[in-house]
């Protein structure tokens, strides 16, 4: 499912909604994470999951192509650890 | 470090806040998102919000595990996990704040 099928579906059930606020509203959950970890928060929505930041220690690490050396250094990546309830939804066949 | 927590509520503030929605509804249109992206995933089906990221299942097969305490072998069963990838735009924006707070600390 990409991102403008989700917003079919949610204007299909909604038909009350205009499907340009449908999209603004899925477009404002999504930038509002993304804000948020922006600023280094995290992002917890109960049953379905948490969004953080992982810190990567800097390193040093190689050009594949020619092998020099190079230090790649600390970066924060998103990370998401899956909740219970969406987990075990997962893994009712 | 900021340590905000950010939750269902300040999310259904935002879509009151942007959109102008009751609250009440702005709320239920939270949850039904989540919905829909729990649905296709426990079908199995990956989900792609672009310029944030991917959410798909991937198949992990039965291995043998170990209880710690008594150190006996017991089998983990086959099972589905959920793998999110943060797209490049994501990973970019978290990065710029990354390095900020580095030099403010």
């Amino acid at each position: 499912m990409t991102k403008s099928q989700l917003i079919q579906v949610l204007a299909n059930s909604n038909p009350h909604l205009f499907q340009r606020d449908v999209e603004r509203i899925v477009n404002t959950i999504f930038d509002e994470i993304a804000k948020a970890l922006e600023a280094g928060d995290r992002v917890e929505m109960r049953g379905f999951g948490t969004f953080s930041l992982r810190r990567r220690a800097a390193r040093t690490g190689r050009n594949p192509r020619t092998g020099d050396a190079v230090s790649v250094p600390e970066k924060s990546l998103p990370f998401f650890k899956t909740g219970k309830e969406l987990r075990e939804k997962l893994n009712t066949h | 470090m900021a340590g905000k927590t950010i939750t269902r509520a300040d999310l259904s503030e935002a879509i009151y806040r942007e959109v102008g929605l009751s609250r009440n509804e702005s709320a239920a249109l939270v949850e039904m998102v989540l919905g829909e992206i729990t649905n296709a995933l426990s079908k199995g089906q990956p989900v792609k919000i672009s310029s944030f990221g991917s959410f798909s299942v991937r198949e992990k097969a039965q291995r043998v595990g170990r209880n710690l305490k008594t150190g006996e072998a017991v089998p983990i069963l086959p099972r589905r996990v959920l793998v999110f990838r943060a797209s490049h735009v994501l990973k970019g924006q978290v990065n710029d704040a990354g390095s900020k707070a580095q030099t403010e600390s």
